[in-house]
Parts: structure tokens; C-alpha cells; sequence
């Protein structure tokens, strides 16, 4: 089973803020972690390595410190890393990035799965996976909080709707993109962050990769951003004191004009 | 790429402060961008002698825009109804159409959904495309891309909007690639600019914390996916008149790859925690299980649903669907009453954007209260019967 996860470094959210003064992101005290959804995409791919034998190759498009996701991704179980990294790739918008995804992909040849975390808390499109699955035209599931069943030639899989979950059957290659439900993600094991450190990590321009300069980065991105802006912040806030009746009954009043 | 004039640039260091992603340093007097640079143009709008700018060498463009026109919704249609959300979409939809003097039209695929045509018209489609067969019954993210994907070029519309739901974050996306056309995922607020009739696209970022405003100036359709609950349905109007069509689908347009073993409605926690308007949340200060009763009972009572942090879903005391926060769901009811949470960024980002919220919380230094339109301080365990005791009163 040769398995591929496609993750993300992202800035810690809670970190992220705008400067009140000058509209910007504040970059002060920003850490940049691994994709939370992807940890479970990488352990999804692991536990199935393990089941099946196999391989996995985590894949990522990145500034080059984005690295060290890369390594990470190796101490917690994966066999290789691969940065996508170019300055051409800036700006990317998710039909560029999963354009030079997929090109990435085909460079690398032949697989049976992709995997990718549902979203990234970053920009919270969900939009790359699906938008991958279409460039390979493979058969995809988004939002997987199950593996029932997976062999050589097929995934059955959980897949989480509003209103329930549907139980697919998909045949193999194809992608899926998880959400945290469906595993507890490993720790990296003292063994693991050895191998990590000594790891050869693959990297590709975009030359590498043969993508069409047009189609990459912001030239190739259809969206562009046009302002950023901090959300309207709450009008009056009230915090009740007195007892527990009295607070109640403030909070009851102030409540009636909306029930 | 950016460009830095150099002979501008006084070293000010302003561009260093303001790049998020630590790509621009001042060296020798003069700035200058490493790798990292996502060119998001942040030092760009603050350097104060415009010494920086983003140059894009080569940009996509596609060459028949002008040919495009009328917006179009994509009706979600799932085990016997139609997603409240379509008509959400009507409803800023129909507004969309009116301000650029074009139809608006509703696409619904599905088993058999004609007796749907009349209440997507009555809701302001001004024409319906019914795409039935017996395969479209189940959603399958391949045959609904391969249906939408034909409808949209038949059609050429020039922008075209479906729900933020698990159905159309999954669909949607890829059809905007097979059309190469520009997707804004989870938008909050939709406007048309006047001076040259281009979407503008406004949505959260960052869980939140920061809005984006997004165009696609360069291709057609303009795509969007919605956040439920966010845009008003139009009253429904049951004497509008529409034109229905039936989509012609070849057969290998409805032939999927994709097996359905089975469909399943979760029975005790059927409501989408995304789709109701008041949410009564519990967390750790709940100490078990048992406090989700005291929670369903205050939901109850206000004709809400129960919703929960992260540390009440990992202690096992109520299932995933019901989490909010970064790994959870985002909601934005219009009120949502946090029990014994304390309020961690992680669960913040979650649901900041309700319109109200009431924190519950023994410690008065919670981080909930920072966020709370109203905080009441106490055990929730005091607190809550009583609350539910004056609401019963009231009703009276």
C-alpha cells in the first residue's frame, strides 16, 4: 500500500491576531505548528501501513522552514518527506495549491491512497482535498470519521454528514480527507525522532515538478484577496454580580427582548 | 512577487513588523524578502513611501467573461427534504440578481425532486433545473460534480452559490476545479461591487479572528459556499412564477465509482448543530454525563439544541457531532449559552460570531467572560434550574 498525506504547516491560531493599529497580522509570539486534522490524516495512513505493509510519504508546499512538519511527520511513523517548495508557489490560492499538489503527486508516481486532514485551521477552506481528487480524478470522501475496512483495492469508509454519516465503498486509488475523530494520534517515540532528525527530506521546485508557471502561486489563483479586517467586536458586555437569583433575573430580563 | 525599490526604501523597518510570516528583514538599509513570502501584502499597505509592491508576471486569465451571466444555487436535497440553507441562498441570491439585472436559477439534483420545483420558485428562482435520477438519490461527491459541472457550462453563470455544508464543502470544490474557476469557501457576506458588478466575498479566517474579503476578477463563475443561518430566506411568495427544466444527463454522467453501504440518521442527535438558532453548550465545569441532562433541559426550554467544548466530547460525555471549537464545528447562532466552559481559544474561534452569548461559569476570571455578551458568575448547577424556573415563568 503506497500511502500519501498531504500536510500543511499553519500558524497556531490562537496566536493569530490583527494589529488594532495597523491592520496587519501581528506576527509577535506566532508558532508554527503542524495542521491539527492532518496529525490524524498521518496516523490514519500509519495504522494502515502497519495493517497492510506499505509505505508513507508525507507531502508538503511550504516556505522552507516548512521542513519541520516534515520531520515531525516522520518521528510520529512516515517513511519519507517531500517539500514542494518555490517562490513562485506564494500566494497560492486552494485551486493553485492543489494544482501544484497534484502535479507533486505525479512526480512521485503511482499510489493507492491520498490522505489529507478535512481542513487547515489556517485559512479553513477544505477546499484542497476535493480540489486534488479532481486533478487525479480519483473517487473521494471528505470529512472520514471511519476506516470499517481496507484492502489492495478498496477503502470502506464513515463518512460524517449533517445529519448522520453515509457508509462508502471506495475502490482503490483514492483520497480522503479526515476529521479528528477517527483516531487518537500517536507521540512521537524516542526512536522515531531519531530517524526524523537523520531523514533525507526530498525537495522540489516547481521546475521539478513541471508546473506551468500560470497556474501556480498567485498568478495562478483565481481568488485574491481584497481586504482583511478584524470582526466587528461585541457592543455592550455585562457581567452580573449579587447572588445567584439576582443574577438570573438580570440575565432574564436582558434576555427577554430576544426570546 | 515583491518588488522592493530600493532607492525608496528609508529602512524604516515598518515591513518587518507587519510580515506575519517573518519573510522581509532589514539588511544594510535596505529591505529585503526571503522564501517565505506568501505574498499576502500586509508590508505592502504599510510601508509608508511605497517603496513595496506585488508584481504578477504572468497572471491566468480567462478570456470569455463577458459571456457569463445570471447567479445560480445549488438546492441540497437529502433523505426527503431540501436544505433550509437553498433557500438561505434564494434569498441572497434573489437580492444578488436584482442589484446586476439578471435571472436567478436553482439547480436540484436528487431521486425525484419536481415537487420541490415550486417552493424553490416561491422562495425566488426564477428557473428550476431538476437533474433526477435514481443514482442521485444518495449524494456521491462524483456524479453531483459531474451534474453541477454540466449544468454550470450549459448555463454560464456568473456566479454560483451552494451551502457551506458537508455536502457542498465536499462537491463544491471540485467542481471549481474542473471549471478552473475561483472558489471562497464559508462566506458570511455577499455584495456585488457596484462600479464593475464583481463578487465580493466576505468570510472568517483564522477561526475567526480575522474577516477576508475575496474577488475573482479574472474567471467565471464567481463560486461561493455559504455558512447556514448567516443570510435570511425571502418570505415565500407562492404566486412568483418560474420556468422548470429537466436536465438531460448522459449515462456516464450518473455512473459513480462510489458504493453507498448505507445512509445513517443519528437518531438522538438528529439537529445540525450548525442549523439552529440557540445553542445551550456544556463543558468541564459539567464534572459528568449527567450535567448534559440539566443542559438538554435549559435547550429544551428555548426550543434550542445541545452543543459542547472539546474536554465534555474527549471525557465521553456526549458525542463529536456536538463540539465546537477549532477541531469541532463552527456555529453562529443568534444565541448560545456556554455552561462551566471556560472559554480556551480553541473553543472561542468556534463560536464567537453568535450574536449573543451568555457565559455560566463559577470562576468570574474565566476567559469566557471576555467573549460574553452576558456572564453570569456561579455554579452552573444553581444557576441553570433557576434559569430554566424564570423562563417557565415567563411562558406563563
Amino acid at each position: 500500500m503506497n500511502i500519501f498525506v498531504c500536510i500543511k504547516q499553519v500558524p497556531d491560531a490562537k496566536d493569530v491576531r490583527l494589529d488594532p493599529v495597523t491592520n496587519t497580522l501581528a506576527r509577535e509570539g506566532v508558532e508554527s505548528i503542524m495542521n491539527p486534522y492532518d496529525r490524524h490524516a498521518l496516523e490514519e495512513a500509519v495504522a494502515i501501513k502497519e495493517q497492510l505493509g506499505g509505505k508513507v510519504t508525507v507531502i508538503t508546499m511550504g516556505p522552507p522552514q516548512a521542513e519541520a512538519v516534515l520531520r515531525e511527520a516522520i518521528a510520529c511513523g512516515a517513511d519519507e518527506g517531500v517539500l514542494i517548495s518555490d517562490r513562485a508557489f506564494a500566494g497560492a490560492d486552494t485551486w493553485a495549491t492543489s494544482y501544484t499538489l497534484a502535479m507533486a503527486v505525479k512526480t512521485l508516481g503511482a499510489f493507492d491512497l491520498i490522505l489529507c486532514g478535512k481542513q487547515a485551521i489556517d485559512g479553513d477552506t477544505a477546499q484542497v482535498g476535493p480540489g486534488l481528487a479532481c486533478r487525479l480524478q480519483v473517487p473521494f470522501a471528505t470529512c472520514v470519521q471511519k476506516t470499517r475496512k481496507v484492502n489492495d483495492v478498496a477503502i470502506e469508509v464513515e463518512r460524517m454528514m449533517d445529519d448522520g454519516f453515509d457508509v462508502l465503498r471506495l475502490p482503490l486509488p483514492a483520497l480522503m480527507t479526515v476529521v479528528k475523530d477517527i483516531n487518537e494520534p500517536r507521540v512521537a517515540s524516542l526512536k522515531g525522532k531519531m530517524r526524523a532528525k537523520k531523514a533525507e527530506i526530498r525537495k522540489f521546485s516547481a521546475t521539478e515538478i513541471g508546473a506551468d508557471p500560470q497556474c501556480v502561486g498567485l498568478a495562478g489563483s483565481p481568488t485574491q484577496v481584497v481586504r482583511v479586517f478584524s470582526p466587528e467586536p461585541r457592543g455592550d458586555r455585562k457581567i452580573f454580580s449579587g447572588s445567584v437569583i439576582e443574577q438570573v433575573d438580570q440575565l432574564v430580563e436582558c434576555l427577554k427582548a430576544h426570546l | 512577487m515583491l518588488k522592493i525599490e530600493s532607492d525608496k526604501c528609508t529602512a524604516c523597518g515598518i515591513c518587518e513588523t507587519s510580515c506575519a510570516f517573518g519573510a522581509i528583514t532589514v539588511q544594510d538599509d535596505v529591505a529585503v524578502v526571503n522564501e517565505s513570502c506568501t505574498l499576502c501584502g500586509a508590508c505592502v499597505e504599510n510601508c509608508p513611501v511605497a517603496a513595496l509592491r506585488i508584481e504578477i508576471a504572468d497572471k491566468r486569465r480567462q478570456h470569455d467573461i463577458g459571456t457569463y451571466s445570471g447567479i445560480m444555487v445549488f438546492a441540497e436535497y437529502r433523505h426527503g427534504n431540501v436544505a433550509p440553507v437553498s433557500y438561505e441562498l434564494l434569498g441572497i441570491g434573489r437580492k444578488l440578481a436584482d442589484q446586476r439585472g439578471v435571472k436567478l436559477s436553482a439547480v436540484l439534483p436528487g431521486g425525484k425532486v419536481a415537487p420541490y420545483a415550486d417552493t424553490l420558485i416561491a422562495a425566488g428562482a426564477d428557473t428550476v433545473f431538476l437533474a433526477e435520477h435514481p443514482m442521485l438519490e444518495h449524494f456521491r461527491e462524483d456524479i453531483y460534480a459531474a451534474v453541477l459541472e454540466q449544468v454550470i457550462r450549459d448555463q454560464k453563470p456568473e456566479v454560483v452559490l451552494a451551502g457551506a455544508t458537508a455536502i457542498g464543502r465536499s462537491v463544491i470544490p471540485y467542481v471549481a476545479t474542473a471549471l478552473n474557476a475561483g472558489l471562497t469557501a464559508d462566506c458570511t457576506r455577499l455584495e456585488i461591487r457596484k462600479e464593475d458588478g464583481v463578487l465580493l466575498q466576505t468570510r472568517p479566517a483564522f477561526g475567526g479572528n480575522i474577516m477576508a474579503t475575496i474577488e475573482c476578477p479574472d474567471t467565471r463563475p464567481q463560486m461561493a459556499t455559504v455558512r447556514p443561518k448567516v443570510m435570511a430566506p425571502a418570505e415565500p411568495d407562492s404566486s412568483r412564477k418560474g420556468d422548470v427544466f429537466q436536465v438531460q444527463l448522459p449515462e456516464k454522467c450518473v455512473q459513480s465509482k462510489v458504493e453507498v453501504l448505507d445512509s445513517v440518521i443519528n437518531t438522538d442527535d438528529r439537529v445540525n448543530i450548525q442549523e439552529v438558532e440557540t445553542l445551550v453548550a456544556g463543558g468541564r465545569g459539567l464534572e459528568s454525563e449527567k450535567g448534559f441532562a440539566l443542559i438538554r433541559e435549559l435547550a429544551n426550554e428555548l426550543g434550542g439544541a445541545v452543543a459542547a467544548s472539546r474536554a465534555a466530547v474527549d471525557s465521553g460525555w456526549i458525542p463529536y457531532p456536538h463540539q465546537v471549537g477549532q477541531t469541532g464545528k463552527t456555529v453562529s447562532p443568534k444565541l448560545y449559552i456556554a455552561c462551566g466552559i471556560s472559554g480556551a481559544v480553541q473553543h472561542a474561534v468556534g463560536m464567537q460570531s453568535a450574536e449573543i452569548v451568555v457565559a455560566i461559569n463559577r470562576d468570574c476570571n474565566a476567559p469566557i467572560f471576555n467573549i460574553a455578551t452576558y456572564g453570569v458568575v456561579g455554579d452552573l448547577y444553581e444557576v441553570v434550574p433557576r434559569l430554566i424556573k424564570r423562563l417557565q415563568e415567563i411562558k406563563k
